[in-house]
């Protein structure tokens, strides 16, 4: 057991060495980055801070995850966000209670997911343009909702969501957490985790052998929906209102570049939720760091894209054929043979 | 004519993908002004040996000699520079440029830097006059049918190259009139002095424009010969498979399955439009039912059709006298069914995940998401199969893609074994495995039958299949049109069957 926990580590080391090194550089620039203290109950810091900021993104890189590793993708999530943070705070606002609010919005959410999981799973239409339907008309649909303007609202409930606290950490912090917690234990415990990624490698042979790779797909993308309903409400309680212009804007790429960074390929096959967590982590480090290092915040997307391509190369399976080619001795890796079909 | 100097030799030539050998010492030679057809079944190792020559891959060893001078092609470009132009069956030119821009791509007649349209379409009409070609040659490439298509192919091809002229499969999609006026085109060339290899399924156009013929099976050269004096059977036979190793032939005890087996497998009135016409089949239970013909002949497709890939529109399935509907792989899997695909790599493996992950697939899709199967009983199924069918990897751990093709298909084997099938149907179970192998894959399917197992091998190893099979199905032209049972089942009788059914083809062609 611990074998495998270290297994899980080994794999998991490039994604812990960046997020170290980044944090590093943070504390680096700006002194204090980690003091922690507790007030009023709960915990505040810079930490903190990267681990509340970072909310969104963790959640719907734990969906992002699954529908990659069937070797889809899925561009609608900011759109989604957009649409639930719309819905919830229409809600909200109109007098409902809370758990109807929530269980609506997640079901919107769900709707949304089972939409892009129809088109990519019964239709046979390639991920990245099912998904970029809902990516467009996501933003029209929740402007639609919110008639044009900032729905704002001032339910005490809602709004604890995103920035209450309970057990000392900002509830975003414990919601990402228990979600990822959920699902990585949910594919992993069953055998979905296998079933995702066998349909990810190979979507005919898998068919062939039995997998119900449609149900599975619908599954998948409908997962994806609901962590950005989940995330959706994150953000319109953060706001305490629903923004439909920018709730969730471009985050669908930062889910991406989390699930990349996480080392689950964009082909398809092995994934790891914890490693896009880990990744998500790493994305919202960089954009907390450069705000705390004082650069003129017109920098922010170069630099954040610049250490970004860093931690990319580092990952990449040329610099690691550099990395054995530097010390052949370590040279153990099978030698990937030309695989031509006769 | 025949003793016309050899324009192209290819001598020895080895190649090997991931440890499987799809070339074994192959030798080709192709003299100018002759027409030579390459013969051989899917993964014979024709493409392979066609894109060696027209430099698309490197060879492991051997040599080739262009006009008696040994040649190193690198790449299409450097092969065509050599004197070496393909013409593959999807025609790779742009249809939406014209007919002259594709004739003189990245060559065009220039002045100043300017290309000269007038000149180059001059030379185009010059040029397609030379295959009794009159069109206009600034209408876009795309709007002439495929094999007008075909013949700009040609010709800019052999306008580029100009000594040998590798046509892959030409006719596969023109019709009756279109081979015709190919085949004229084919002879102009030829008369001019050029070697001309033809790689196609049909035999009847073999005989009508080829000199002489080459057979490849399994990667090995198996004979080369003038057309003059072959027949049509024997042909067939060159490209079925004759031998069989003494090792295999002993591998199959003869024995007769229970006379009395009551078919377990019924399929009455079974096929579906466009893909295989109506047929009957049954499968009694510790029976191994053959299917054989020619590729292309509907082989694979009454595969696809018993495991509900594609399913039936027409006729009924019965199991055990109780009728089931058999509408996906899902359906026939839940009936008890399993299927080792023809295409492993493309249908079978998993190719990323582990050989333990694609062993126990099959048996957890069945048990559903739900109820997994332990790390442990994972690891316990995947020890049994890996001794028990002696699959050999590195570990259970390794990726499956990483194994031979004999190990592949063992594996897959064994991914279906762990859901005790009651009917496993294999489609070509030994193709380009070794031969070790290959005589254990035998030897497993006569103790399978032997344990009540009910069998469906396809199979063009007619040596291989006569020893399991007690019945033979015969196909052509996506028609059941023979069933061979008891004394018939020899690979004699098999060739007969298919040789009959071909020339009674042809003979309603014409």
């Amino acid at each position: 057991m611990s074998a495998r926990l270290v297994d899980a580590l080994k794999r998991l080391a490039p994604q812990l060495i960046a997020l170290a090194v980044i944090l590093a550089l943070n504390a680096a620039v700006s002194r204090g980055f980690f003091d922690i203290q507790f007030q009023n109950g709960r915990l505040y810091g810079s930490l903190i801070d990267v681990l509340n900021r970072g909310a969104p993104v963790a959640i719907l890189s734990i969906g992002m995850t699954l529908v990659i590793a069937t070797r889809g993708i899925d561009l609608s999530v900011g759109a989604v966000m957009a649409i639930c943070g719309a819905v919830g705070a229409s809600l909200i606002a109109g007098g409902y209670s809370l758990p109807a609010t929530l269980a609506a919005t997640i079901g919107i959410g769900l709707i949304c997911g089972l939409w892009n999981g129809a088109l990519v799973a019964l239709l046979d239409i390639q991920p990245i343009i099912a998904t970029l339907i809902l990516m467009v008309a996501g933003r029209g649909i929740a402007q639609l909702v919110t008639e044009g303007v900032i729905l704002t609202f001032n339910d005490a409930s809602f709004i604890f969501i995103g920035s209450g606290a309970a057990l000392g950490l900002p509830m975003p912090v414990l919601i990402w957490v228990a979600l990822g917690i959920v699902v990585a234990l949910l594919v992993r415990s069953t055998a979905l985790g296998l079933l995702i990624e066998a349909v990810g490698v190979n979507r005919r042979a898998s068919s062939l052998a039995g997998v119900d790779s449609r149900s599975l797909l619908l599954a998948v993308y409908a997962t994806s929906g609901l962590c950005a309903a989940v995330a959706g409400i994150i953000a319109a309680a953060d706001i305490k209102g629903a923004d439909a212009n920018n709730a969730g804007l471009w985050l669908e790429l930062d889910a991406i570049l989390a699930v990349v960074i996480g080392g689950t390929s964009l082909l398809g096959g092995r994934f790891s939720i914890i490693g896009s967590l880990i990744g998500a982590m790493i994305i919202q480090s960089v954009n907390t760091g450069i705000l705390l290092s004082g650069f003129p915040p017109e920098f922010n997307l170069i630099i954040k894209a610049a250490i970004i391509v860093v931690i990319l190369v580092v990952q990449s399976p040329a610099s690691r054929s550099l990395w054995t080619f530097v010390r052949p001795e370590r040279r153990r890796e099978p030698r990937q043979v030309e695989r031509v079909a006769r | 004519m025949l003793q016309s100097s050899p324009v192209l030799q290819a001598r020895g030539i080895e190649k090997s993908f991931l440890g499987v050998r799809a070339l074994d010492r192959v030798d080709l030679t192709i003299r100018a002004g002759e027409v030579h057809a390459l013969l051989g079944e899917n993964g014979a190792g024709k493409s392979t040996l066609i894109k060696i020559i027209t430099g698309a891959y490197r060879r492991d060893a051997g040599d080739i000699l262009l006009d008696g001078e040994a040649i190193d092609p690198r790449d299409v470009k450097h092969a065509q520079a050599l004197g070496i132009g393909t013409v593959y069956q999807e025609v790779n030119l742009l249809p939406n440029l014209s007919v002259a821009e594709n004739l003189f791509l990245g060559r065009q007649p220039r002045r100043f830097g300017l290309v000269r349209t007038g000149e180059m379409h001059r030379r185009s009409r010059e040029l397609l006059a030379d295959y009794g070609l009159s069109i206009d040659v600034a209408a876009p490439l795309g709007s002439f049918s495929v094999a007008i298509r075909q013949i700009i192919a040609i010709a800019r091809a052999v306008d580029l190259s100009g000594k040998v002229l590798v046509l892959d499969e030409p006719t596969a999609s023109l019709d009756t009139a279109e081979v015709e006026m190919l085949f004229d085109v084919i002879r102009k060339l030829k008369s001019r002095g050029l070697g001309i290899v033809f790689i196609t399924h049909f035999l009847d156009q073999v005989f009508r424009v080829a000199d002489t013929v080459t057979v490849l099976r399994n990667g090995r050269l198996i004979d080369s010969r003038p057309v003059a004096g072959l027949t049509r059977r024997t042909v067939i036979s060159l490209m079925l498979g004759r031998e069989l190793a003494e090792e295999e032939r002993r591998a199959g005890t003869a024995a007769e399955p229970d006379a009395s087996a009551d078919a377990a497998f019924r399929f009455t009135g079974y096929g579906r439009r466009g893909r295989i016409a109506p047929f009957d089949l049954s499968v009694g239970r510790g029976e191994v039912v053959g299917i054989a013909g020619l590729l292309g002949s509907g082989r694979t497709e009454t595969a696809e059709l018993l495991f509900g890939i594609e399913p039936a529109d027409s006729g009924t399935a019965e199991i055990d006298g109780k009728p089931a509907a058999l509408t996906s792989p899902r359906a026939a899997i839940a009936a008890g069914f399993g299927f080792c695909p023809e295409d492993r790599k493309v249908d079978g493996i998993v190719d990323d995940l582990s050989v333990r992950e694609n062993i126990a697939l099959a048996l957890q899709a069945r048990r559903g998401w739900a109820k997994p199967l332990s790390r442990r009983e994972q690891v316990e199924l995947a020890d049994r199969y890996i001794k028990a069918l002696d699959i050999r990897t590195a570990s259970r751990e390794t990726p499956i893609k990483f194994l031979s093709g004999g190990n592949q298909q063992k594996a897959l084997l064994a991914r279906w074994l762990a859901t005790d099938p009651k009917l496993l149907i294999l489609d070509e179970p030994t193709r380009g495995i070794d031969v070790g192998a290959h005589a254990e894959i035998i030897r497993l399917i006569e103790t399978l039958r032997q344990d009540g197992m009910s069998l469906v091998v396809i199979s063009s190893e007619l040596e291989e299949l006569v020893v399991y099979a007690s019945r033979v199905a015969v196909l052509s032209d996506r028609v059941h049109v023979a069933e061979l049972t008891g004394e018939d089942v020899t690979p004699d009788g098999i060739l007969n069957a298919i040789a009959a059914a071909h020339g009674t083809a042809s003979v309603e062609a014409a």
